[in-house]
This record gives structure tokens, C-alpha cells and sequence, in this order.
């Protein structure tokens, strides 16, 4: 052995290691466009799931669309719902299992187009799940269509144009109309394109899942993410993009953190 | 002897529910099924028996609620009326498609559109060639008494849990809503965690052991070839269904020169339409689908070796008299009867037309 490798041998040790892949991480290829945020908040849940030690006691619900096929990656029970019926999926099984860990993940088109009733009601009743909502901007897996949260003059298949308001509406600020719900108990939106936004992510997921547990009411994190494929520009201009673009209408932060409202001091005087 | 009490088709459904160990029930109200989900949440069965009952924001939803918790191995339902039941289609497809145990009651009103709060029975092509998108079946079940809405409950999980299928209790407004005497069926305890592991743990996501490999609950496959063995799959499981499932009710038929053929409701107007005609001197008899899928294709087929003519009597438009006719293959006369909109026919509405149509004719 020559003696960059020896040293290397003496550097691969189980003690030096300071990252490793999740173990509720499958090895399975991701099928994901470089650049895409989906494998990257993949990563964190799993990193989230291991380190709370609930992989047997999470049941996840996968999507419509890019990420339909979550549960690939990430080694848990796992129910696959019809396109924006996550949330009505996710309160069956929490229903009739209540002290396991449900969470959905959904896009934009998932959540703020089709699912938009199942959304606001799941998080009206106050489930106590949590909702991983990506918010791209745009459909990705059926080709880069206009989404509900596509941003005024922004190009897409549907919008060859831009999207024009007089046209095709205003875009969707859902996460807002989220945190207005009484059942809402932490809603914050955040982001992935940088090391630092990474954890800020995984803090806000792992902080869902404990509210989760806690029974304080639903959490919903919004991610801010990327689809270069669907936005036509490379991982690294998308980044630049979203951050121009998409931050000054979709400000990163918490938009709620407490628990649902109390339902004793609602009820009316009889 | 059980419980003897007076109770609606649709009070009986919840009670049912309840008695045979159901996990929950998730709904939307319609009439004329809502006394469904009202006896439940009258009955409290969360403290009874831990029953879930859960009112959605839409049959969208519920469906979807159904699918959930029918993915956790669990004895799950919903019931809705017509319109209801096509909003619940996309769900219904999921669930054959991901071979997923479940009831779903439809109390027919008359369609189509919002219709008519009346009985009905125009949902009998999509409660039996499918209804939703795919090449898919459901267990269908049609009552004709207050005392099947109880029976069929229980028969259904069983059936649901046996095959992975969908069962589908096809009843109407009449029967949902007239009262009857019903002897109701003892308590069953929900299964706990460990049963429901034992009887559904292969495959229901109820949480990923370390010692087996992942369940997903998924009717997806891009891969045509692996998409056409999955349909090939289903399609045997509906084989079997045909094969040992078929359930029937022949009244008078062994002497018999016509048939009628009917269910649910109009299959009660029949069996007065029996006595009349048989009072008149014409040897009629009816026979009664219970499955409607699987239709009881080779009983009709033998019977129409040695009978003058069939009629099918029916709440719609003549939806049944297709496979009546595919049933009987050309060997005798088959004719259809029914009143559309939510009328129910009278016996001796009946009886004219089956004395127009086959006896005189
Ligand atoms: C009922 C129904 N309508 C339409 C589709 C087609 N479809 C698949 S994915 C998708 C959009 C998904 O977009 P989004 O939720 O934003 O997720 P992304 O692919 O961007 O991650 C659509 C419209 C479908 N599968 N089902």
C-alpha cells in the first residue's frame, strides 16, 4: 500500500465519520433532475425520521406528481394517494392511528390546485399531521405547466406568454391562507439552495414532526424549491431565479408557531 | 335469536357497523342516506367500541379518507347516495387498483345530475362495470329488506378482506328509508393492533418493521408490462369472485314459464307480481340477484334451457336486461321493464307488462 492510500486507510475510521447517508434512506437511484430541490428535502426527512427513532411508527403519503414515487427513497410504510388528496389520505390514517407519525408531501400542483379543498379542510380540522408542501412554481412531472403559484410573467407551457393575471389569475400565496386556519399550529415556509437554508429546513421539519407528536394541530413546511428542467435554466441560474423571483412574494419564515386555537374558547355561550 | 328491533335501512347500516367491529366510517351527508351518519354520531360508537366517525368536507374527501384507513388494514366504510358515489369514482379506482378491503353503501336516488331524492336503481352499470376509470370490479350486494342492510355489513368486510376488493352495498332510497323488523347481530370486538398485523400485516402500511421490507399502498406502475400483470392479476381475483361468489334468491321458479328478474326494491314489487299472475293461472316465478357482481350468469343460463321467457324489471332505463340477455345467450326471449326518476313500479304494472310483453305476446 503507498502512503496516500495508508493514510486514507487510517482516515476511514468510524470514529472520524461526520456524515453519512440516512439509514431510512433506500439505495435506490433517485429518479430526480439535478439541480431539483425533491431529493434534498427527501434526505432531510429521512434524517429527521431517523434521528426522532420513528421509522416504525411513521406512515408517509406520497403525491401526484415529480415526487410520486417517494416512497422509493425513503424506507417507511407508505400510501400513495390520488393527485391532491394527500391530506384526506394522511386524516384516514391518522384517524384510525393516532399515535403514529402521518405526514404528506406534496407540490404546488398537488396541494394549491387540485387539493386545494382537502388542504385547507385537513388543516381547518387541525389534524395532527404534518404537510410538506413543495412549492416549485410550476408542474414538473407533466411538462411545465403553469402551476397556481406560478409567479406573474413567468413562462411557462401554458403561460408561452407569461403568466398574465387578466389572463389566468393572480398567483396562489396558500401558505398564507394556511396560516390563517384555527387548526394550524406551525406553518413556516423555507428553502434548500444553500448549506445553511438546508438546516434551517431540517429544524423546521423535525420541529413539524415534534408538533406532530405533541398534538398541537397540523404543521405544514413549505419549501421553496427549484425545477430547472420545468424552468428552462441551469440548477445554478434557477437558484439565483427563485431567490430574485420567488423570495420578494414568498418571504421566507415562520408564518405561525404555537399550537391550534383552543377550542374551548370558541365554543359559543349556551 | 339477536336483537329484534324496528329500525330504517339506513339507521340498521350504522348499526351494523358498529356491531361487527368496524374502525370508522367517513361521510358527507345526502339524502336520502344522511341517517347513516346521524345514528352514528348519535350512537357515539368512539366511546362504545373506539369506532372513528368522521364527517369530510366532500365525497372527494371521504373516499380518500376511506383509502387511508383502508391502507391501515383496517375494517373501514363510507355510504353516500348517487351523486355522491360518481364524485367518489377517482377513489374507488384507487383503491381496486391498490387492492384495498373496504364498504362503500350507495343509496340510489334517480339521476342523472342532482335528479330526484327518490329510489332509484340507475346505478347499476356503474356500481358493476366499473364506474371509475380502469379495467376494475367491485363486490356488489343488493338488499331488498331492512334485514340484508344488516346482514350485508358484516358480509361485506368479510368479502372486502378475503378477495382485497372493494365491496359496494347497492341499495335504494326505499330501503334506506322504510322501517322494518330487523333482528340485529351480535357485538364483534374491533380487532386489535396485533389481529389487524396477523390479518392484514403483509401488506397494509401500519408502520415498517425493521424485519421486512417496505408496504406502499400504490395502484402505480409506469412499466406497461408490469402494469398488464397487475390487470391480469385483478382479473383472476374477479374469476374467483365469479367462481364462488355468486349469491341468489329463486322464489317459485321450479314450475316456472316466465321469469322476472329484479333486485332490491323492485324485486320486492315482483314478488307480489308473482301472486298476482301466478292467482291468474300463469306459472311465474322471480329470481333475485343478490351479487350483482358477480351476476348469477350460469343460474339464469340453466334456467333458460327450459322457460318461456325472461322479464327484467328494474328502476332505470334497462340496465340489468344486458346482462340478463348475455346471461340467457339467445336460448329464450328476454324483455325488459322499468320505471325511471325515482318511480317505483307497482305489482300490477308489473304483472300488465309481463302479460304484454312475453305471456300474450
Ligand atoms: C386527476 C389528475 N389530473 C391530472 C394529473 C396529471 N398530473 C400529474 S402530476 C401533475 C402536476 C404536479 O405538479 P406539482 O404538484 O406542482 O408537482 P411537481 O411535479 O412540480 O413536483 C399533474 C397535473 C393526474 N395525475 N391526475
Amino acid at each position: 500500500m503507498g502512503e496516500v492510500a495508508e493514510n486514507i486507510q487510517n482516515i476511514i475510521k468510524p470514529e472520524n465519520l461526520v456524515y453519512q447517508k440516512s439509514p431510512v434512506l433506500t439505495d435506490k437511484v433517485m429518479h430526480y433532475c439535478p439541480g431539483c430541490s425533491h431529493g434534498v428535502v427527501h434526505k432531510i426527512i429521512a434524517e429527521v425520521i431517523d434521528e426522532m427513532g420513528i421509522q416504525e411508527d411513521t406512515i408517509g403519503v406520497s403525491p401526484v406528481g415529480c415526487s410520486v414515487f417517494a416512497y422509493n427513497y425513503i424506507d417507511i410504510d407508505w400510501h400513495e394517494a390520488a393527485h391532491g388528496r394527500a391530506p384526506a389520505v394522511a386524516t384516514g390514517v391518522k384517524r384510525v392511528f393516532p399515535n403514529k407519525f402521518v405526514f404528506t408531501y406534496q407540490g404546488d400542483g398537488d396541494l394549491a390546485a387540485i387539493g386545494t379543498a382537502e388542504t385547507m379542510h385537513a388543516v381547518n380540522r387541525g389534524e395532527n399531521i404534518v404537510i410538506v408542501f413543495i412549492n416549485n412554481a410550476i408542474y414538473g412531472m407533466t411538462g411545465g405547466q403553469m402551476a397556481p403559484t406560478t409567479m406573474v410573467g413567468q413562462v411557462t407551457a401554458t403561460t408561452p406568454y407569461g403568466r398574465n393575471v387578466d389572463l389566468n389569475g393572480y398567483p396562489l400565496k396558500i401558505t398564507e391562507l394556511i396560516a390563517q386556519l384555527p387548526g394550524a399550529a406551525y406553518v413556516t415556509r423555507q428553502s434548500v439552495q444553500t448549506p445553511a437554508a438546508v438546516r434551517k429546513t431540517k429544524k423546521a421539519i423535525r420541529k413539524a414532526f415534534e408538533v406532530q407528536a405533541d398534538k398541537k394541530g397540523t404543521a405544514f413546511v413549505e419549501v421553496v424549491a427549484t425545477c430547472n428542467s420545468g424552468w428552462k435554466i441551469s440548477p445554478v441560474e434557477s437558484n439565483k431565479w427563485m431567490e430574485e423571483h420567488m423570495f420578494p412574494f414568498y418571504p421566507l419564515g415562520d408564518l405561525k408557531d404555537g399550537e391550534r386555537e383552543d377550542p374551548e374558547a370558541l365554543k359559543m355561550n349556551v | 335469536m339477536g336483537e329484534l328491533r324496528l329500525m330504517k335501512g339506513n339507521e340498521v347500516i350504522a348499526e351494523a357497523a358498529i356491531r361487527c367491529g368496524c374502525d370508522g366510517y367517513f361521510g358527507y351527508p345526502i339524502t336520502p342516506q344522511s341517517e347513516v351518519m346521524e345514528t352514528l354520531m348519535n350512537r357515539r360508537p368512539w366511546d362504545e367500541t373506539g369506532m372513528v366517525v368522521l364527517q369530510a368536507e366532500s365525497e372527494v374527501a371521504s373516499i380518500n379518507m376511506v383509502y387511508g384507513a383502508a391502507g391501515s388494514g383496517k375494517k373501514v366504510m363510507t355510504s353516500s347516495s348517487s351523486p355522491g358515489i360518481s364524485l367518489m369514482a377517482e377513489g374507488i379506482s384507487y383503491i381496486a387498483g391498490a387492492e384495498l378491503p373496504c364498504l362503500i353503501v350507495n343509496v340510489q336516488r334517480g339521476g342523472p345530475g342532482l335528479g330526484t331524492i327518490q329510489p332509484s336503481q340507475a346505478d347499476y352499470f356503474q356500481a358493476t362495470k366499473g364506474g371509475g376509470h380502469g379495467d376494475y370490479h367491485l363486490i356488489v350486494l343488493a338488499p331488498a329488506s331492512v334485514q340484508e342492510m344488516n346482514d350485508f355489513v358484516d358480509l361485506s368486510f368479510e368479502l372486502a378482506f378475503k378477495y382485497r376488493n372493494p365491496v359496494m352495498i347497492l341499495s335504494d332510497g326505499a330501503i334506506g328509508q322504510m322501517m322494518e323488523k330487523v333482528e340485529l347481530a351480535d357485538y364483534k370486538p374491533r380487532w386489535t393492533d396485533e389481529e389487524v398485523k396477523e390479518v392484514s400485516g403483509s401488506w397494509a402500511a401500519i408502520g415498517k418493521s425493521p424485519d421486512r421490507e417496505q408496504n406502499i399502498i400504490t395502484s402505480l406502475e409506469l412499466a406497461s408490462d408490469k402494469m398488464e400483470q397487475n390487470n391480469i392479476r385483478f382479473q383472476a381475483k374477479y374469476q374467483k369472485i365469479r367462481e364462488n361468489e355468486v349469491r341468489f334468491e329463486a322464489i317459485e321458479c321450479d314450475d316456472a314459464d316466465y321469469i322476472l328478474v329484479a333486485f332490491g326494491s323492485a324485486a320486492r314489487v315482483c314478488q307480489k307480481t308473482v301472486q298476482l299472475a301466478r292467482a291468474k293461472g300463469h306459472k311465474v316465478g322471480l329470481l333475485r340477484p343478490i351479487t350483482l357482481f358477480p351476476f348469477p350468469t350460469e343460474e339464469i343460463n340453466s334456467m333458460a334451457g327450459h322457460v318461456k321467457g325472461f322479464l327484467s324489471v328494474e328502476m332505470n332505463a334497462g340496465q340489468m336486461v344486458e346482462d340478463v340477455r348475455l346471461s340467457v345467450n339467445g336460448k329464450a326471449p328476454v324483455e325488459y321493464y322499468g320505471r325511471m326518476g325515482g318511480i317505483i313500479p307497482s305489482p300490477d304494472e308489473v304483472e300488465k307488462a309481463l302479460e304484454q310483453k312475453l305471456i300474450g305476446g
